[in-house]
């Protein structure tokens, strides 16, 4: 179950065991989706699955996820999605309604990202297996103009960037499996961050030298994927992390650190620190931008590393997870 | 052990006498008063929380107390350099204050 | 948030840490143990180390009750809950845990019904609503932890529900800091006193290490500025020449305790003749186990626990290191066969075992010291 949730034994997995297998090409970093040139045509394609319990929950549900997931990787890539295929896996005796009200909730996501369902499978399998639904979704996009994403390229001195507040999605679906009987006004942060990529393309596109979505994770899984590809450091300063309170209160409540927690609807960008105001600035301008903040800057130390800092002096090194986040009592 | 958080009584319930719901910034729990039987919290006391059970009532006296003491670190040693600054030995010697 | 903002406050950090600077006697090195593992949590997560002199060392107690587990018990309970119908409910703090068949989740993954729960009381409803299922709560903790136990179990009884108990592994904690101070290679000069604890003890029981072993503790609260003040404390009293006993998290700890808290654990409970804690070995009257009265809610009455005992690797320093003899890093199996990933010991397994904190929060940042002097 750990090589699922995203930190270091998926990294392992992935690594380990897929890419030396099945990559021709093992030069580039892992991203989260493949440019590749076909016929002359630049074209860019990911593929991602979706299971989560429950398939519903405050601010969206498994069909959202799966189609503004897509969106995001393609985005965060530097591409705009513009067609996708999907898988249905469903489990025997899986109630229609729950079943067409995902295929609606996913018509209107992709609508709203501007994004064509060209087709797709469906398989059924017994019940007991599925959760009720998995959704894969495999999207094809094309390469925004004036944006090259390489982690190579990072240098020390470049300013991480992220979108809005953390937490917001992990925390909600954590709340609505129901086992911790806690109760807050929160809701899933799934949307398509593809506009709000477009307007740091717009105004930093040149300065842009990462991005990438904190999805399963955390911000500390990202990070420390980056500080690992790019052999730097990363330095984040604790206050500047926007955070709703009530993400606050439950990582608080429950021992778990923010960093860890899943996002839906994030980003994290590094920008060459001449074009950091300019990007952050454009973020706050567009809807959904006005919580982007500059969180910390890429250094020498320490190396391979992400460091958090406070006001007062006090410094932690915060690293990938194992496996999920899990609450503690001690 | 022990990770225990501060948290707002919001509202209690008269026909379970040994619950009350908590407020932690927006989130909120049920918790179980058994441990503060023998002194049970009202709406709007803050309670110390820990595995679901409210295990103590914070007093907001002493921790103004707290913050007064530590916001006075300090100012004694300030006071004496101060007092240096305006002793009888020669100047040179004296550290600026 | 109220009660914890205001014990982060950077301005008041600085200023307390200004005094610790002050009052550390230059010719003096200062050891001072925090007992509790959410101090070692604390001091690592806030990053307090770097805010004080290099003569004043922390050194991390055996406060953490998953670390003091002999695997051996996690065995026990985990056969119990392979019997069918058997839902296995514990706190998250003990689903990594390694026994010698594999770690709760990992019993999971292979079928067994797992739950995590954050309150007893959440295990209690979750036999209400598996009427035909039995939920055993694998109940772990200090003093802290155990009333909240007893509670559960005394409801368990008063309103009858009879698909459910308890496998108890609740510990003292006085026991334990006396295994540190008998021990030959020990030096403690002070004790940062584990606030949590004394909600339910209260600050009495602490005073034999003033009065007969002469050493200051102050009982602390679980913020920077509350761990900064206790050491503030500790610091004055070693500089007159004094050793009692100082309430730092007075708006929370009663200096006699809570005796509701008491009496339900005295109720429920009585003491062990012995336990063994893993890494102190046998300790005579430290931990708890259900009374006769609550018989049919004890797991290791209702069941048969087969009552293995694993012995350690004999290369893990679990022990020294959780006597503070040791550092998490001069352990010899420590980032090399030792590592959260894979855990030998249970030291690194709990996110507040001193190994863990080291791991995930501090080594790193040793390293990048050293190849900034290097450079330098």
């Amino acid at each position: 179950m750990a090589h699922g949730a995203g930190g270091k034994a998926s990294r392992r997995l992935v690594e380990g065991l897929f890419a030396p297998l099945l990559f021709s090409s093992l030069s580039e970093a892992l991203g989260d989706a493949a440019h590749l040139d076909f016929n002359g045509t630049r074209i860019a394609i990911t593929t991602d699955s979706f299971v989560v319990k429950p398939l519903s929950f405050p601010g969206g549900s498994i069909g959202e996820l799966a189609v503004n997931g897509t969106v995001n990787d393609l985005a965060v890539s530097g591409a705009q999605a513009e067609v996708m295929v999907v898988t249905y896996v469903l489990e025997a005796g899986l109630p229609t309604p729950m079943l067409e009200a995902e295929v609606r909730a996913m018509g209107n996501a992709a609508r709203k990202a501007g994004v064509t369902i060209a087709g797709g499978d469906t398989k059924v399998v017994e019940h007991g297996k599925a959760d009720s639904m998995y959704i894969t979704t495999t999207g094809i996009g094309r390469p925004l103009q004036g944006l090259k994403v390489d982690p190579r390229s990072v240098r020390s001195g470049d300013k991480i960037l992220l979108s809005g507040p953390i937490g917001d999605h992990g925390i909600t679906i954590l709340l609505a499996r129901g086992e911790l009987d806690l109760e807050a006004d929160l809701r899933s942060d799934t949307r398509s961050v593809l506009p709000l990529v477009e307007a740091l393309a717009k105004a930093a596109g040149p300065g842009v030298r990462w991005m990438r979505d904190p999805t399963r994770g955390g911000v500390a899984t990202s990070l420390n994927e980056l500080a690992r590809d790019c052999g730097l450091g990363i330095v984040l300063v604790e206050e500047m992390i926007p955070m709703r309170d009530a993400v606050r209160g439950a990582c608080e409540l429950l021992g778990l650190d923010p960093l860890h927690i899943a996002n839906e609807g994030q980003f994290l960008a590094v920008v060459a620190p001449e074009y950091a105001d300019a990007a952050l600035n454009a973020l706050s301008l567009i809807a959904g931008g006005q919580d982007a903040q500059i969180i910390g800057e890429v250094r020498e130390q320490p190396s391979g590393a992400v460091l958090v800092t406070t006001r007062y002096g006090g410094s932690r090194i915060v690293d990938m997870l194992v496996g999920d986040p899990l609450p503690r009592i001690c | 052990m022990c990770l225990a958080i501060p948290g707002q009584v919001v509202e209690l319930f008269p026909d379970q006498p040994n619950t009350a719901l908590i407020d932690v910034v927006g989130v909120r729990r049920k918790v179980d008063l058994g441990l503060l039987q023998d002194n049970l919290p009202v709406k709007g006391d803050w309670v110390l929380i820990h595995v679901g059970f409210a295990m103590s009532k914070i007093s907001e006296e002493d921790a103004i107390d707290q913050m007064r003491t530590l916001r006075m670190l300090g100012e004694a040693e300030a006071a004496m350099q101060e007092v240096q600054g305006y002793g009888l030995e020669d100047a040179a010697n004296t550290k600026a204050s | 948030m109220k009660f914890v903002d205001e014990f982060r406050d950077p301005e008041l950090i600085t200023r307390t840490s200004d005094e610790i600077r002050r009052l550390a006697d230059p010719n003096r090195y200062y050891r001072i143990m925090e007992v509790c593992g959410g101090h070692t949590h604390a001091i690592y997560r806030f990053g307090l180390k770097d805010l004080l002199p290099s003569n004043i060392e922390l050194i991390h107690g055996p406060g953490c009750p998953v670390c003091v587990l002999p695997m051996g018990r996690i065995d026990d309970g985990l056969s119990v809950a392979k019997q069918p119908d058997v839902i296995f409910a514990a706190f998250g703090d003990m689903m990594r845990v390694p026994g010698t068949q594999g770690s709760p989740l990992e019993h999971k993954a292979r079928g067994m019904d797992v739950r995590i729960v954050y309150s007893p009381s959440d295990a209690l409803k979750l036999a209400q609503t598996n009427p035909d299922k039995h939920v055993m709560f694998f109940a772990i903790g200090f003093e802290t932890t155990a009333p909240s136990t007893a509670l559960t179990l005394l409801r368990a009884k008063t309103q009858g529900i009879h698909n459910f108990s308890v496998f108890c592994n609740h510990v003292t904690i006085i026991p334990a800091i006396r295994a540190i101070l008998d021990s030959p290679d020990m030096r403690i000069d002070a004790f940062i006193g584990p606030g949590h604890v004394s909600t339910v003890i209260g600050c009495r029981p602490y005073e034999w290490i003033a009065k007969n072993e002469n050493k200051p503790v102050a009982v602390s609260g679980f913020e920077p500025l509350d761990i900064l003040q206790s050491i503030v404390m500790v610091l004055r009293q070693l500089k007159a020449d004094e050793a009692k006993i100082e309430n730092q998290y007075k708006r929370v700890v009663p200096w006699e305790g809570n005796h509701a808290a008491l009496r339900a654990m005295a109720d429920v409970f009585e003491l062990r003749p012995y336990f063994e804690w893993r890494g102190l070995g046998f300790i005579s009257q430290s931990a708890l186990r259900i009374r006769e009265s609550y018989a049919e809610w004890d797991a290791e009455q209702r069941f048969h626990v087969p009552g293995v005992r694993v012995t350690d690797p004999k290369a893990a320093q679990c022990g020294e290191v959780l006597k503070g003899v040791l550092k998490p890093h001069q352990c010899k199996l420590f980032g090399r066969e030792c590592t959260p990933e894979h855990p030998i010991g249970a030291l690194m397994v709990s996110s507040e075992g001193s190994c863990a904190a080291y791991f995930n929060y501090e080594h790193r940042k040793t390293a990048m010291v050293t190849s900034i002097a290097s450079v330098a």
